[in-house]
C-alpha cells in the first residue's frame, strides 16, 4: 500500500471504488512521497498537509454513501496562480508572498465539488512568465528525470509533481506553452484546452486573451478526467464558451484510423534537436503505420514564424495592465520606508517583482505607449488574425496538426537564464495555437539522451474531444504513459 | 468683466459630464450601488476590489441606460462596441487601470437642444457617451498627534457604472453651458436613468475652454476646467476662465494647455497640470470582455422604454393653448408632467380643462411640492382627486375660496373632496333664501357702509359682499351674494 502514488487518478479511484484503500491512505501515501522527494525536486511553494487530509476524509465518506465521482480522493497538485480561498496563492511571485485569496476560483470549485484533494500550491515562473520554472521568487523546481535539469515552465511545478509521483494529476495554466512543454519536459500529458474552454475566474492573469487553465496527468484518460471537471460555462468569465460541453471521456477508446494528420514543414528546419526530430519522425510514422493515419508533411503555416514576435508584444502588454494592480497599497508585499505613497509604490514593485516580470512589464507598457501603439500592438493583432485564417484553413484540409512540442530535452538549470531570447525561442513550437486560441495536447513520445521527448497535437477550437481521442490512440501505439521518475530516492 | 470680454473673443466651451447611473448591481460585478451613507468598505466584493484573478461582467441593465441616453440624445446607437483599458496608476483605481471606451463608443453624434431665457434657442452637438467604471474614493486625514498626513480609501464606490457625456465645443456662453447641464439633467432624470444630483456627486462636470478673435474659424488653445460641484460653481468657473484668458491675450500671452481646478472658496482657476504632465493611457481593447453587439431589436425594445421627453412635451402643452412659462414650468419634471395630464385627462380632453388643470397644478399643487420638497408623484391627493375638487368648483357645489381650504385638507389627510366638504359643511350656500337672512343682518349692521354706497361709492358694494362671505366662512356663492346685497339696497 505504500506506493499508491504510483497509480494513476482513474486507477486511484477504481481502487477507492473497491476498497482497496481509502482516500485518507491514499493522500498520506503522496504526502510520504512528498517528505521524500521534495527536498529535490521542490515542486511546490506550499504543501497543504492538513487541506489535504481533511478532503480526503471527505472523499471517503463520498465513496462509503457511494456517491464519489472519478477525481474523488485524487490527489492533485494546484499551480500556484490559481486562486484557492484561505490557502496562500502567490503566482510565484515575491509581491503575493503573503497573499490569502478571499474567494475561490472556478476551477478549485470545480475540484472541490469533484471530490479532489488538493496536496498543495505548485511552483511556477512568476506569473506565469517563463519556460523553466527558474523565474520563481521561492527558487526552481528541478527536473524529476535529472535533477541538474529544468522542468520546463511556467508550470513546471505542476508537471513535476506529477512525474515525480507527488501528485497523481495536477492544474497548469498556458499562455504560450506553460503546460505542454513542461509535460513534454517530464513526460506528462499535458493539454491546453481552447481559449474559453475553462473558466479563468480565480486564475491570476498574465496574458488575459491568451490564459488558460489545463489539465497534467501521467496518461490521457487522466486529462481528459479533469478536463470533464473543470471545462464548461461559467457566467463570472464574459470570455467563457456557454455551449453546453461534450464528455471528453467518451473520445477515448474511438480509435483514429483515417484522421488526416497535417505536419507544417516549416516547424522542422533549424533549432531542433536531431534526437527530437528522430522521435517526431517515429511518431509520426506510429500514426501513419500502426494507427492508420493519413499523414502530409507538405502542410504549409508560413505567417506562424512570426507567432513568437505577435506573442510577444501581445502577452506582454496585457501583462503590463494586468499586474498594475500589484502597487503595495492593498494586499501582498509593500515597501513602506519611503517618503511619499509614489515612492513606496516604486520600492514595493522594485523589490516585489522579479526581473523578468520587469522585463515584461516594461516591454508591453512600451508596445502600448502613444506613437508605438500602432506599430506594435495592432500590427501584432492584425498578424494574429493572419495566423488564425492560415490555422483555419489547414483544418479543412486535416482533422489535426502535428508538432514537436518543444525543439529540445529538458535542459539544465541556469543554462538559458541570461539569455532570455534563447529562453522564448523554447515556446516556439507551442506559441501559434496559443496566439489562435486553439486546443493543443502534448503526449511523451519516447525519450531523447535518455529524456522524455514530447509530441503536440493541435487541434481546430473545440476539439479537445478529437485531440484526445487521437493522444490516446497514440499513447497505446507508443507504449511509453504512466512512468513514474524514481528522484535517485525510492527505488 | 465678461462685457469687455465680449468686444475682442468669442469663447468657445465644451463639457465633458459623467453620470452615476442607477443601476442597483455595480457595472462589472454584483455589489449594490445602494452604498449611500454605508459604512466604508462594505459594499465590495474580489471583482471590484482589483483582487488577483478577478474578471469582469457586463452589466446588462447599464448598457439599457446608456442606449435609452443616447436615444434621448438623438445619438447613433453602434451595433458593434467595445470595452478598452484606460491605464493609469493611482490608489483610488483598484486594478491600475480603469475599463472604459476608447475608439468604439456605445453612442455617437447626437445633439440636445437648448435655449437660454430670452436668446434664441440652440442645438448643441453631443460627440459620443461611453460606458466606464467609476473610482474608489479616497478620503484624505491627518494623524492629530504628529499632524503627519494620511488617506483612506473607500471602495464601496469603484465600478459603479459611469457614464460620460461629451458635447461638442458648440456652447459660447457660462450662460449656455449651465442651460445645457440644467436640460441634460433634466432628461437625465425623465428617463430615469440617475439622480444626476452634483452635489452628491453623482453627476460631474468638467469643462473645456478657450477663446478665439470673433471671425475667426480655428479653435484657441483649450483649458480643461476641473473640480466644479455646482451648476453656479460651473457657470462662475466659466465666467472667470474666460476673463482670465482674455486677459492673457490682450496682453499679448499665450494660453498654455493645461488643466485647472476650480477653487470655490477663492472664486478662480489655478494650474493643475500642463499638457506635459498629462498621461499617456495607453489604451487598448480590454481582452476580458467580448466585443458588444446590440442588435436593432433590442435597441427598438430599449428606444419603446422611453418616456416622452421634456421638449415634445412642451410642445404639445403649447398646443393645447397653455402659454411658454407654463409648459416650461409643468414639464420641468416628469413627475410633475405627468401628474398635470392625469389631471387634465381626468377633467376631459378641452381647451378649458387644460387650462383649469394648469392652473391648479401651477397654483395648489406645486406650492405644497415647494412647502413639502416633494415632487407631485408624493403629492397625497391623486391626480383623479384633484379633479374631483377641481369639477365641484366649476359646478359651484362649492366656492374657489372653500376650494383651496379643502385642498389642504385633502393633502393633510390623504381624504376625498368630497368628503371633507359633507364632513365640515363647506358646500356652496347659494340659495336667496338661506342668503337673504345673512345679507339683511349684514346691511343692518355695517350703516356706514350702507350710506356710502348709497352716496354713489360703489366699492361699498364689494365691502359688504366681504362681509357676507365672512359670516359664510367662504360658502357663499359671491354672485348670488352679489346680487342679493344690490336688490336690498335697491329697496
Amino acid at each position: 500500500m505504500s506506493d499508491l502514488w504510483r497509480l494513476t487518478g482513474h486507477e486511484a479511484h477504481e481502487g477507492l471504488r473497491r476498497r482497496e484503500f481509502t482516500a485518507v491512505e491514499l493522500t498520506e501515501s503522496v504526502l510520504t512521497r512528498v517528505l521524500e522527494v521534495e527536498p529535490q525536486v521542490h515542486a511546490y511553494i506550499t504543501v497543504t498537509a492538513d487541506v489535504a487530509l481533511e478532503q480526503a476524509r471527505e472523499a471517503d465518506a463520498k465513496y462509503a454513501s457511494g456517491t464519489a465521482t472519478p477525481l474523488a480522493g485524487i490527489p492533485v497538485a494546484v499551480k500556484d496562480l490559481i486562486v484557492t480561498k484561505g490557502v496562500r496563492t502567490t503566482a510565484g511571485s515575491r509581491i503575493l508572498e503573503n497573499f490569502v485569496p478571499p474567494y475561490d476560483s472556478h476551477v478549485y470549485e470545480q475540484l472541490r465539488r469533484a471530490g479532489a484533494v488538493m496536496v498543495g500550491k505548485a511552483n511556477m515562473d512568476e506569473f506565469a512568465m517563463g519556460s523553466s520554472t527558474e523565474h520563481s521568487a521561492f527558487g526552481p523546481t528541478s527536473n524529476p528525470w535529472d535533477i541538474s535539469l529544468v522542468p520546463g515552465g511556467s508550470s513546471g511545478g505542476s508537471a513535476a509533481a506529477v512525474a515525480a509521483g507527488e501528485a497523481l494529476v495536477a492544474l497548469g495554466s498556458d499562455t504560450g506553452g506553460s503546460i505542454r512543454q513542461p509535460a513534454a519536459f517530464c513526460g506528462v500529458v499535458g493539454l491546453d484546452p481552447t481559449y474559453g474552454r475553462v473558466s479563468r475566474f480565480g486564475i491570476v492573469a498574465f496574458g488575459s486573451s491568451l490564459d488558460q487553465v489545463g489539465p497534467i496527468g501521467r496518461d490521457v484518460e487522466d486529462v481528459a478526467v479533469m478536463l470533464d471537471c473543470i471545462a464548461g460555462h461559467d457566467p463570472r468569465d464574459a470570455t467563457s464558451n456557454p455551449e453546453p460541453k461534450p464528455d471528453f471521456r467518451n473520445y477515448l477508446a474511438r480509435g483514429i484510423e483515417g484522421m488526416r494528420i497535417g505536419v507544417p514543414k516549416e516547424y522542422f528546419v533549424e533549432g531542433m534537436e536531431p534526437g527530437v526530430r528522430a522521435r517526431i519522425d517515429e511518431s509520426l510514422r506510429i500514426l501513419e503505420q500502426d494507427l492508420g493515419c493519413t499523414v502530409d508533411r507538405e502542410l504549409s503555416l508560413p505567417s506562424t514564424e512570426h507567432a513568437l514576435a505577435v506573442y510577444y508584444i501581445i502577452a506582454p502588454s496585457e501583462a503590463s495592465a494586468n499586474l498594475a494592480r500589484y502597487d503595495g497599497v492593498k494586499y501582498g508585499f509593500s515597501d513602506r520606508t519611503g517618503n511619499s505613497m509614489w515612492q513606496n509604490m516604486e520600492d514595493t514593485r522594485q523589490g516585489g517583482f522579479g526581473v523578468e516580470v520587469k522585463r515584461r512589464i516594461m516591454l508591453g507598457t512600451y508596445a502600448l505607449s502613444a506613437g508605438y501603439y500602432d506599430a506594435y500592438y495592432v500590427k501584432a493583432q492584425k498578424v494574429r488574425t493572419l495566423i488564425n485564417r492560415e490555422f483555419q484553413a489547414a483544418f479543412e484540409r486535416y482533422d489535426l496538426i502535428v508538432t514537436p512540442t518543444a525543439p529540445t530535452v529538458a535542459f539544465p538549470i541556469g543554462a538559458k537564464l541570461d539569455d532570455p531570447y534563447a529562453m522564448y525561442l523554447n515556446d516556439i513550437y507551442t506559441i501559434p495555437a496559443s496566439v489562435a486560441g486553439l486546443p493543443a495536447i502534448s503526449v511523451p513520445c519516447g525519450e531523447s539522451e535518455g529524456l522524455p521527448v514530447g509530441v503536440q497535437f493541435i487541434g481546430n477550437f473545440w476539439q479537445e474531444g478529437k485531440l484526445l481521442q487521437a493522444a490516446y490512440a497514440f499513447e497505446t501505439a507508443v507504449g511509453w504513459a504512466n512512468r513514474v521518475a524514481e528522484v535517485g530516492g525510492s527505488g | 468683466m465678461t462685457s469687455t470680454v465680449a468686444i475682442d473673443f468669442e469663447t468657445v466651451i465644451g463639457l465633458e459630464v459623467h453620470v452615476q447611473l442607477m443601476t442597483k448591481s455595480k457595472m462589472f460585478c454584483g455589489c449594490s450601488t445602494e452604498y449611500s451613507g454605508a459604512e466604508p468598505n462594505t459594499h465590495v466584493c474580489p471583482v471590484c476590489m482589483g483582487m488577483p484573478g478577478v474578471l469582469p461582467v457586463i452589466n446588462e441593465r447599464a448598457i439599457e441606460y446608456i442606449s435609452m441616453t443616447g436615444l434621448a440624445l438623438n445619438c447613433e446607437i453602434a451595433g458593434f462596441s467595445k470595452f478598452d483599458r484606460k491605464n493609469y496608476p493611482y490608489p483610488d483605481l483598484m486594478k491600475g487601470y480603469q475599463i472604459s471606451q476608447y475608439d468604439l463608443p456605445i453612442c455617437q453624434n447626437g445633439w440636445l437642444d437648448i435655449q437660454v431665457p430670452g436668446e434664441e434657442p440652440r442645438r448643441i452637438g453631443i460627440t459620443r457617451v461611453h460606458m466606464e467604471e467609476d473610482t474608489a474614493r479616497l478620503l484624505h486625514r491627518v494623524d492629530a498627534s504628529t499632524g503627519e498626513g494620511y488617506s483612506l480609501i473607500d471602495v464601496n464606490r469603484s465600478g459603479t457604472p459611469l457614464m460620460e457625456i461629451v458635447s461638442e465645443p458648440d456652447m459660447r456662453t457660462p450662460a449656455e453651458a449651465r442651460e445645457y447641464l440644467v436640460r441634460l439633467r433634466q432628461i437625465l432624470r425623465y428617463i430615469g436613468v440617475s439622480d444626476a444630483n452634483m452635489e452628491e456627486g453623482n453627476f460631474r462636470c468638467d469643462a473645456n475652454v478657450s477663446l478665439r478673435p470673433f471671425g475667426a474659424d480655428a479653435f484657441g488653445t483649450k483649458v480643461e476646467v476641473k473640480n466644479m460641484n455646482s451648476f453656479r460653481a460651473v457657470h462662475d468657473a466659466l465666467v472667470f476662465e474666460q476673463a482670465r484668458q482674455a486677459e492673457v491675450l490682450r496682453s499679448g500671452g499665450t494660453i498654455p494647455q493645461e488643466t485647472r481646478g476650480w477653487v470655490d472658496e477663492r472664486s478662480v482657476t489655478v494650474s493643475q497640470r500642463s499638457k506635459e504632465e498629462a498621461h499617456d493611457y495607453r489604451y487598448f481593447p480590454e481582452p476580458d470582455l467580448p466585443p458588444l453587439r446590440l442588435s436593432r431589436d433590442w435597441v427598438a425594445r430599449v428606444g419603446a422604454k422611453l418616456p416622452e421627453l421634456p421638449a415634445k412635451r412642451k410642445e404639445r402643452l403649447l398646443a393645447l393653448g397653455l402659454s411658454e412659462d407654463e409648459a416650461v414650468t409643468l414639464t420641468e419634471s416628469r413627475e410633475r408632467a405627468e401628474y398635470y395630464d392625469a389631471t387634465h385627462a381626468a377633467l376631459g380632453d378641452t381647451p378649458r380643462a387644460a387650462k383649469l388643470a394648469a392652473n391648479w397644478v401651477l397654483s395648489e399643487a406645486l406650492r405644497w411640492s415647494n412647502v413639502n420638497a416633494k415632487d407631485l408623484d408624493a403629492l397625497p391627493i391623486g391626480p383623479g382627486q384633484l379633479a374631483e375638487l377641481i369639477l365641484m368648483v366649476e359646478g359651484k357645489a362649492i366656492t374657489s375660496q372653500v376650494a383651496k381650504d379643502v385642498f389642504e385638507a385633502m393633502a393633510a389627510s390623504g381624504k376625498g373632496a368630497q368628503e371633507i366638504v359633507d364632513e365640515q359643511g363647506l358646500g356652496a350656500i347659494s340659495g336667496a333664501d338661506e342668503l337673504t337672512g345673512i345679507v339683511r343682518r349684514v346691511i343692518a349692521s355695517n350703516e356706514k357702509a350702507v350710506a356710502d354706497y348709497r352716496a354713489g361709492k360703489e366699492a361699498s358694494l364689494k365691502f359688504l359682499l366681504g362681509q357676507v362671505m365672512r359670516e359664510t366662512k367662504g360658502r357663499a356663492t359671491p354672485q348670488v351674494a352679489q346680487e342679493l346685497i344690490a336688490t336690498e339696497l335697491a329697496e
